[in-house]
This record gives structure tokens, sequence and C-alpha cells, in this order.
């Protein structure tokens, strides 16, 4: 990969995007509310939240597709509200639904990219061969993109989103549905893309794909509700310790667990529990002596790391929280 | 403006409906069979209308009169009637377009030399029949009288030459009737080509909305301009190629004399396809749904053409106000144009208002279509 154009890329004093207090108002409905942050030149940020968190709702803003109620974004060193124009020239998209064209074949697509970001005539053929290479799309050069699987298609869109050589990609869900052996290729091509100092915004709904970012940022209700690399989150997100409880009666165990003794935190994860204790070594032995003590069998609480997963969902809780109790205090007032 | 951008555009627009056969020969078929259909729809109304006579007299003369109309190919008699109720039955029950009602004393009145005078009753549910009807009888009418002048004239000693005044009338009358669909068949090539044209560009935005194609296309440099041109051209292709299927039809099927240029033709065609394939544009980019745009597009090309064009009800007859409407119509002036040169062979000097008119009207419709598409989401 050739690194982005020189005249296009943005100055290294510059953070290549910029967002400070960002907000969007659809009528009465806050779709984002005053989110801050600024990313670097060729770092990886993921964005990671539930459904209608907000995550296309900025990237669409950033992208110039929707005008912000309030706040400012800057995207390679350009006011988003004040100049679009300017910014779309410098960034790459790739939109949470599919949107190349299913009856144009591969090479027909990306020519039509390559033409409408105006790629100079002379490197247009080496650039879109570069794409389909990139891809994993030789030989299907003129095979109808409607035809591919999935895994192809957000490879091509990726593909064409780069033909220009944009310093700034926004890839909106861009492995949502595909195959996890697509997931981790597509994976390896941001990261490429990004050692050629391409700053990558990327939005998803994998937990573990947020182990691949340089930072993640996580979002809730339009709320940026944690920033940092994923270890930081994971680290800061729990006050304690984490263990993972095994028992034969989960659901009459969980209450007991909430209750017991050095417990902060506990929910149910698959076939086990998280327990987010304020020791792991000392409330360990504890919890299984208790269940037993209540006729619970089998329980076993060993101590693990915390995964993306546990801190989001603790993070995700507290945030609910907050706003619930914040409500509450503003009703409260006269 | 980039030259660059609007050939990606055009090009992936052409793929697209080459792509799509089914659609392409939709846009091919339709007005080849929308101009059959108005175009006949037209020819067939006024031709062997029913015929309802009640002969007081049943002379020679008289019998002679109804011979003519039986001959004509505009009335088919069907009826002999016996009395006036029997008449008014026939009517009522739409067993017949028009009665004739001869009275007892006509051939007395005209070899008298006086006027004779014959009633026509209509059934005037459909008055733009009727008329119609009441023009043909008027017609074959005149043509009796005027032989039968020539007649008595001739039995008086005079000779044919003093009289062919009388004869040219006769003439002038049957062609009156011809010209009508003369006039007529123009008028539905304007009507075609204005929802035909119409219809091609209406869904092309609103298909890109709702596939979500769009999404990534707004987010791309391309400008709004651009954009159209773009997508224009290759629909201007499929329109030109429209026109051609509709003055086809109308010179060679229905053989309406053609006196103008092609070239001629060809400009002022090219005009008005750009006028009613930017209104689908417009159309396309307000309305983000494929029905909604395709019906509105409908409407707004089909109601005013078939209203306010004047092809169907001459402008002359409206009311002060409609007729200033009319100025807005854009088939308006495309008619005036295509009656000109098909009929009189106008060229482009002579039809310099009208096209004027029509060059005013595609830059501001350009404008505003190329105006009305924003690039955002919100
Ligand atoms: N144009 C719009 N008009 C009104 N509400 C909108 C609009 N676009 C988005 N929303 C709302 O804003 C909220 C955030 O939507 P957004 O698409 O940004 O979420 P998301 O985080 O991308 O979710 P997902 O993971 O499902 O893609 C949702 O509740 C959505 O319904
Ligand atoms: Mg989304």
């Amino acid at each position: 990969m050739n690194p982005p154009d020189a005249a296009l890329a943005t100055t290294s004093a510059a953070p290549a995007i910029a967002v400070d207090g960002l907000t969007k108002r659809f009528g009465a409905f806050t779709a984002l509310d005053g989110v801050s942050f600024a990313a670097g030149q060729g770092e990886i940020m993921g964005f990671l939240g539930p459904n209608g968190a907000g995550k296309s709702t900025l990237i669409r803003i950033l992208c110039g597709l929707l005008h912000p109620s309030a706040g400012q974004a800057r995207v390679a060193g350009i006011d988003v509200a004040r100049q679009p124009e300017a910014v779309r020239a410098r960034i790459g998209y790739m939109s949470q639904k599919f949107s190349l064209y299913g009856d144009l074949s591969v090479v027909e697509n990306l020519r039509f990219f390559a033409g409408i970001y105006s790629v100079p005539r002379a490197e247009m053929a080496g650039r879109i061969a570069y794409a389909v290479a990139m891809a994993g799309l030789g030989g299907q050069e003129n095979t109808l993109v409607a035809n591919l699987a999935g895994g192809w298609k957000q490879r091509l869109a990726l593909g064409a989103a780069i033909l220009h050589r944009p310093p700034v990609l926004f890839l909106d869900e861009p492995t949502s549905g595909v195959d996890p052996e697509s997931r981790r290729r597509f994976w390896e091509l941001i990261h490429t893309l990004s050692g050629d100092g391409v700053t990558v915004l990327v939005s998803t709904h994998y937990m573990d794909e947020a182990e691949y970012c340089h930072r993640i940022a996580l979002i809730a209700r339009g709320r940026l509700i944690a920033l940092g690399t994923p270890l930081e989150i994971k680290r800061h997100s729990l006050d304690g310790e984490l263990l993972a409880l095994a028992c034969a009666d989960l659901g009459r165990a969980l209450p007991l667990v909430q209750g017991a003794a050095g417990v902060r935190d506990a929910a149910l994860f698959g076939s086990r529990i998280h327990v987010t204790v304020d020791e792991a070594a000392r409330r360990g032995p504890e919890l299984e002596a208790l269940l037993a003590a209540r006729g619970i069998a089998g329980a076993t609480a060993r101590p693990i790391a915390p995964t993306m997963e546990d801190s989001f969902v603790s993070l995700v809780g507290k945030a609910a929280l907050n706003a619930a109790t914040s409500a509450n205090a503003a009703g409260a007032r006269p | 403006m980039k030259l660059r951008r609007i050939q990606a555009i055009a090009v992936k627009e052409a793929l697209q409906i080459v792509r799509d056969p089914r659609s392409l020969m939709i846009a091919l078929l339709v007005p080849l069979m929308q101009m059959v259909i108005f175009g006949y729809g037209v020819n067939l109304d006024i031709r062997h209308i029913p015929l309802c006579v009640l002969d007081h007299e049943n002379g020679q003369q008289s019998r002679n009169l109804v011979a003519r109309f039986a001959a004509s190919n505009y009335f088919s008699l069907r009826r002999a009637a016996g009395s006036d109720r029997e008449v008014a039955q026939a009517l009522d029950e739409g067993d017949c377009g028009i009665a004739l009602v001869i009275p007892a004393d006509f051939s007395q009145r005209l070899n008298d030399g006086g006027r004779a005078t014959v009633q026509a009753l209509l059934d005037g549910t459909d008055s733009n029949t009727a008329n119609i009807a009441a023009g043909y009888a008027k017609s074959v009418v005149a043509a009796f009288s005027a032989a039968a002048q020539l007649d008595a004239v001739q039995r008086r000693g005079g000779t044919l030459q003093t009289q062919t005044p009388v004869g040219v009338e006769a003439r002038v009358w049957f062609n009156e009737a011809l010209e009508s669909r003369n006039f007529i068949v123009p008028g539905i090539v304007a009507l075609v080509m204005a929802i035909v044209g119409a219809q091609l560009t209406s869904l092309t935005i609103a298909r890109e909305w709702e596939r979500g194609t769009m999404e990534l296309l707004v987010s791309t440099p391309v400008q709004p301009m651009e954009l159209m041109i773009g997508k224009l051209l290759p629909y201007f292709a499929v329109g030109l190629a429209d026109a051609a299927i509709c003055l086809g039809l109308a010179v060679f099927w229905f053989e309406v004399p053609f006196h103008g240029t092609v070239a001629t033709l060809l400009f002022t065609s090219s005009l008005f396809l750009t006028v009613v394939l930017c209104i689908g544009y417009l159309v396309s980019v307000s309305i983000r749904s494929q029905v909604g745009a395709s019906q509105v597009a409908l409407l707004a090309t089909m109601l005013p053409t078939t209203l306010l064009s004047g092809f169907s009800f001459p402008i002359e007859q409206m009311p002060a106000a409609v007729q200033a409407a009319t100025f807005l119509v854009s088939a308006r002036y495309y008619v005036e144009i295509l009656k000109a040169v098909f009929l009189k062979g106008a060229g482009v000097v002579e039809l310099a208002v009208p096209i004027l008119c029509l060059a005013l009207y595609a830059a501001v419709v350009v404008v505003l279509a190329a105006r009305a598409f924003r690039k955002t989401l919100d």
C-alpha cells in the first residue's frame, strides 16, 4: 500500500480527527450528546456501543452527511460543518449498509469510484489492480458484485473507499455478518492501512474486534462513556477483581452472590456468573463455601482477567445508573 | 464541474440501463403502445358514429341525403325511426350517437330554391364526440346542398364554371375533418413524450436511496450538477429513441403530412426532452421512494399536458386565468412547434418564440433540478 497522497494528508501537528461537544438531535430525540475526542494520524480508533448508541450518526456527521446540531468536528484539519466538500475529498467511507452497485461488476464499480474521486488517469489501472488484489478478487474482476459473498463484498467496498488514498477512513460496522476468517483478513487490511499513516475510525458490535484497535471509545445512548486503549478500558472499568463462578443452579445462586460480603457486582455471563469483588483470592473460597452451605452443588470460583465485554457491561450499567440518578436529582429539584 | 465525474456517472448509469433489459424494453414499447392507443382512441371515436334517421318525407331528395350519410365513413346507419319517440329512445339508450330528422317538406323547399333545414340531434354526454359528429353532419349536408345547388343551376342551364365556389366550399368542409386528426396526432406525440420522458428519470435518484447506494455517493466529492448531467445523458439517448418511435408513427402510421425538416424536429424535440427528463429528475430528487416518484411524475406530466397543452382543448376557448396557466406547461410550446413543423413546414426562425420559451423553461428546470439535490441525509 502506498502512503496517502501528500497533498491530501493532514499535517502531523493537528490531529486527524478532532471532535468537540458534538451533538445531534432528530426532533426531540438526542442521538448524540456532547461527544468529544481526538484521533491522531495512523491511529485505529474503534467505536463500540449497543444498537442505537449513535455510532452511525457520529460517523455520518464526520463524513459531512449530517449537520451537527451543536459542537464542532474537524477532519484532516477541516471543519466538517463549514466545508463538507473539502472534507469529502479527503475521506473514504464504508457505510453500514453495503452501498456498491450490485448490477455492476467488480472493476466497473472500481472504475466508477476512481472517476468520481478523479483518480489521475495514468494511475487508475494500477490502483484498481491494487484494490482487486487487496480484496482477494483476482480473477473475479468481471463478476457482478451482487453475486459476491459477504466477506468479498466488504473487502471490495474497502478497496473502493481507498482508491483515492484518503488520509482518513470511516468504516461503519464493516465486518457485520461476515465469517470469522474474513473478519480476521479485514482487520489485517485495516492494520496495513494504519501502518501507511491512514487514520481509521471503525465502529463495531464485536467485542473481540475492539482489542484490535489502538484506542476504543465506548458509546451508549449518544454519550461517550469511556475512551482509552483496550487495556486501559479493561483495567479502569472494574472497581475490583473478577471471578468466574460456575455452579449448578445459576438462577438461585445469583441473588445469594449479589448479597455476599465483598461483592460489588454480579451478572450472568453464559453458563457462569461473573462476580466483581474487592479481593479475588479471599472472596473466591468464601463464595464457594456460601453456595455449598445453601445446598448449591459444584460451586467453583476462579479469578479471571476481565474481557472487553465485562468492561462494556459494567460501564454501560454505570452510565445508565448515572443517567437515572442525575435525572432523579433534576426531577427532585423544585 | 469535472468532465471526469460526469463521464463516470454516465457510464455507470448506461451500464445499469443495459443490465436491466426488461425496463429498457418497457421504455421503448410503452411509447409505441401509447401512440397507437391514443392515436386510435382519437380516430376511432369519430368513425362510424351510429346514426338514426327519422325521414318524414321519404322522397327522392331525402333518401339521397340519407344515402350520403350512410356512404360516409363517419356514420353508420343503425336505425330508421318511425316517430319522434323512437328517436328519443335511440339516443337515450345510447343506441345511436346522432339522429337526423328530415322534415316532410324537404324536397319542396329545396326545389323552390329556398332553405331546407334538417335537424341533427346529438348525444351530448360525450361533448367532444358530439361536437365532432355535428361537424361531420354539417359537412355531409354541405356536400349534399352543394350538389343539389349544382344540380339546380345546371337544370336552369348555367355552366359548371360559374358555380365553382360552391364546389370549393364543399371540399373545405371535408378537409376540416381530416385536419383535426393531423392536428391531434402531433399533440399525442408531445403527450407520450412528456409521460415517458419524466418516467425514465423519475426513478433514477429514488432507486439509489432505496438501495442504499446514495449514502456512499453523497459522501464523495460529486457535485449535484455533475450527478444530474451524468445521469440524464444515457436517458437522453433512450428518450431520443422514444421520440423517433413517436414521430415515426405519426408520419408513417398515422400519415400526418410532414412538411418540415428532420433537423428542426431533432433540435426542438431534444429541447423538450431536456425539459421532461429534468422534471422527472426533479421529482426523483424530491421523493425518495420509487413508487411515489413514478406516480408523481406521471401526474405532473400527464395532467397538465392533457388539459393545458392545447392538444385536446383549444387554448383560445379557455377562461383567461386558465389560459395564463398554460404558459407554465412546457408541452404547450412543443405542441405548437410540432403542429407548425408538421403541417406548415416551419423552421427554427418561424418558431423562434416557442423555441425560446422552451429553452428558457429547460434552463429553469435544469437549475431547479440541480439545486434540489442536497448532499445530506438530514
Ligand atoms: N434520521 C434519523 N431520524 C431520527 N432518528 C434517527 C435518525 N437516524 C438515527 N436516528 C436514531 O438515532 C439513534 C442512533 O442511531 P445510530 O444509527 O447512530 O445508532 P448506531 O449506534 O449506529 O446503531 P446500530 O448499531 O444499530 O447501527 C437511534 O435511536 C436511531 O433510531
Ligand atoms: Mg449504525
